[in-house]
């Protein structure tokens, strides 16, 4: 048997040992692991526009690409202090909405003209969505968008992050004849074909679908004043 | 309050423990021989889940979380301890059970009875720290919402543990092909009945 | 440590064959099923998740062999956990550095790999009262013996699922034309549990000794 100055020895060598142990791993592997994170955002920022990426050339191409990033709030007033991609999305959500940081890519494509990308984080079944909106000059015809799930049902919810689901938007109006504010709804049963603010929802993904739906409008609604503004 | 009571129904039904994310089937399997038993450690489960779950919710937003040192100082500010959540959860977890295991022999012989045994089976059960998991993944954002996901949670095994022994105790009349009888019945068993919880799927209150 | 000729001896070679067939964890002791299912939606992910049980069932039962004769018996069981625990983390973080795709998917469960009950089972069963290196084959063979069933769930789900293996299209565009159709209901929770009955069903009959009365 043992004496219980010997069980607490024990247990507190081992703590210490394992607890250095596993900060030394930690701060090894950070470095490498925040560049995948870094290089995961990135691709997904050139996934709304097309632009086909691998985690190793990301890099090179989001610099060729993506010729400005800056950071604006509600009212469209540049934020000059904040870095635009180093912003997280998932953070300001959370804030209200006069408080929110909203951060705008611009990008550049041979023969495609100027593109504005902007960020879109939401609520789907089982947990967050998220995606890039990418829109052509005039701040209205969508050029292409990218969405993404933590945990979606895979068939279901979970096809969102297809390229057949996201092909729908290409061509699609934020505002209509008006210049009123409408997003892009996705439609239950299928949208008809001349219906330029809706998309087929996901048969089966109806919770996922309403909430792309609801974050698309809720969140480009926060661009508004950008995107009503000329430049 | 509506919001928690649909964390609590959502946890029970749609986002069930055993049915949706298999968490906990070592002990389900192996206790939900009769309807007594499985009620026991059903009820142990429920217990643990709402003493552990909030607790680890506190570590995580004062001690764990980056930025989460920032009340001692605003120098710690920048130090991200949620590498070592495992570690910590997993602690407080047998710590707990260990702590319960002795406070209910000392005060309540009965109860004792009724749950002892179950006690050091459940430190080592997947639901209790897959849900402080999930509650760490999912970002609760108030101590009450954890506590609501953490008691639907309970309640969801308990049901399903509870419904299974049922079922097993009937199936014992049942003419089952050899090779299938045990657990290759109940793999398939738990399997259907998850199908029917599927139905649940989508409900939005 | 052992002799040479003790490290592939008939005695280590049974240890390492059992857990394969004749004691198979999943589908003979009845362990570990909580942590893995849900990650067997596609084979890459099972694949993973098997090799990070394997690593973390050989290296916990060397080092609990290792230690056997200092651990306090009353802190056994926290000591164990502890042990787990930091492997499990360096997986997790060697998964999130190196193949961060994958490390998405699976998410929480790689913690849950913890309360596998295939290690704390085996260190208890064997590490405590073997050598150590017959505890780490014995380790890595019920690792083996577990990844097995894995990755046959992962591959009948993927395969009928979506009609792709490791993310590959194998089923011809030609049968689609035909008729053919992806199996929606083998992506969904409860097939994983379905099929392993049927696997369980076709490995008794296949092995009559392990029919329960």
């Amino acid at each position: 048997m043992h004496s219980n100055r010997y069980i607490l020895i024990y247990s507190t060598v081992m703590v210490v040992l394992v607890a250095t142990f596993l900060t030394l791993v930690a701060i090894g592997l950070k470095p490498k692991q925040d560049y995948n994170r870094r290089v995961e955002k990135m691709q997904n920022i050139l996934a709304a526009v097309h632009v086909n990426t691998t985690t190793q050339n990301a890099e090179d191409l989001f610099k060729r690409y993506i010729v400005d990033q800056y950071v604006i709030n509600e009212n469209n007033e540049k934020q000059t202090h904040i870095n635009a991609f180093e912003l997280n999305i998932e953070k300001e959500s959370k804030k209200p909405r006069e408080k929110r940081l909203l951060p705008i890519f611009v990008s550049k494509i041979e023969n495609e003209g100027t593109k504005y990308i902007l960020p879109v984080f939401g609520k789907g079944l089982w947990g967050p969505i998220w995606g890039y909106v990418a829109l052509n000059e005039d701040k209205n015809t969508i050029y292409g968008v990218f969405f993404d799930h933590k945990g979606e049902t895979p068939g279901l919810g979970a096809e969102i992050s297809t390229l057949e689901f996201q092909h729908q938007f290409k061509g699609k109006k934020i505002f209509d004849k008006n210049g009123d504010f409408i997003s892009v709804k996705t439609i239950k049963g299928g949208a008809n074909n001349d219906d330029i603010h809706g998309v087929d929802a996901i048969s089966g993904g109806t919770i996922t679908s309403n909430g792309l739906t609801q974050m698309l409008h809720d969140d480009l609604k926060l661009y508004e004043r950008f995107l009503k503004s000329k430049n | 309050m509506e919001h928690l009571f649909n964390i609590f129904i959502k946890s029970i039904f749609i986002e069930n423990m055993i049915f949706a994310f298999f968490l906990g089937m070592c002990s389900y399997l192996a206790v939900s021989k009769t309807v007594k038993t499985s009620m026991g450690l059903g009820i142990a489960v429920i217990f643990v889940l709402i003493i552990t779950a909030p607790l680890n919710y506190l570590l995580n937003t004062y001690v764990l979380k980056e930025g989460a040192l920032a009340w001692l100082d605003t120098a710690y500010a920048e130090i991200d301890l949620s590498y070592l959540s495992f570690i910590v959860f997993i602690a407080t977890i047998a710590a707990m059970v260990q702590l319960v295991e002795m406070i209910v022999e000392k005060f309540s012989p009965s109860l004792y009875n009724a749950l002892g045994i179950f006690l050091p089976l459940i430190a080592v059960n997947c639901a209790i720290l897959g849900t402080s998991l999930f509650m760490q993944e999912r970002n609760y954002s108030s101590i009450a919402e954890v506590i609501a996901f953490a008691l639907g949670s309970g309640v969801g095994w308990w049901l399903a543990i509870v419904s299974l022994a049922a079922i097993r105790e009937k199936m014992r009349y049942s003419d089952v092909p050899k090779p299938l009888k045990g657990l290759g019945i109940t793999f398939i068993l738990t399997g259907l009945m998850a199908i029917a919880f599927m139905s649940f799927m989508g409900i939005h209150l | 440590m052992e002799n040479k000729e003790s490290i592939f001896s008939p005695k280590i070679i049974k240890t390492f064959l059992g857990p394969l067939n004749q004691n198979n964890p999943i589908s003979v002791q009845v362990l570990g099923i909580c942590s893995a299912l849900a990650v067997t939606v596609q084979l890459k992910p099972a694949l993973v998740m098997a090799l990070s049980v394997t690593i973390v069932t050989g290296f916990a039962s060397l080092i609990i062999s290792l230690l056997r004769n200092t651990i306090p018996s009353r802190i056994r069981i926290i000591v164990q956990l502890v042990v787990i625990a930091t492997l499990v983390i360096i997986v997790d973080q060697l998964l999130k550095a190196y193949v961060y795709d994958v490390s998405k998917k699976l998410s929480v469960f790689v913690g849950l790999i913890i309360t596998n009950c295939i290690i704390m089972g085996r260190l208890e069963a064997f590490a405590l009262g073997n050598k150590p290196w017959p505890s780490f084959v014995d380790g890595i063979a019920n690792g083996f013996g577990y990844g097995i069933i894995l990755v046959i769930v992962g591959f009948v789900r993927e395969l009928f699922g979506s009609g792709k293996i490791m993310g590959l299209s194998v089923i011809p565009q030609s049968f689609y034309q035909m008729g053919y159709e992806n199996n929606g209901l083998m992506i969904l929770p409860p097939m994983a549990l379905i099929i392993i009955g049927i696997v369980i069903w076709i490995h008794r009959s296949w092995n009559k000794s392990l029919i329960e009365k």
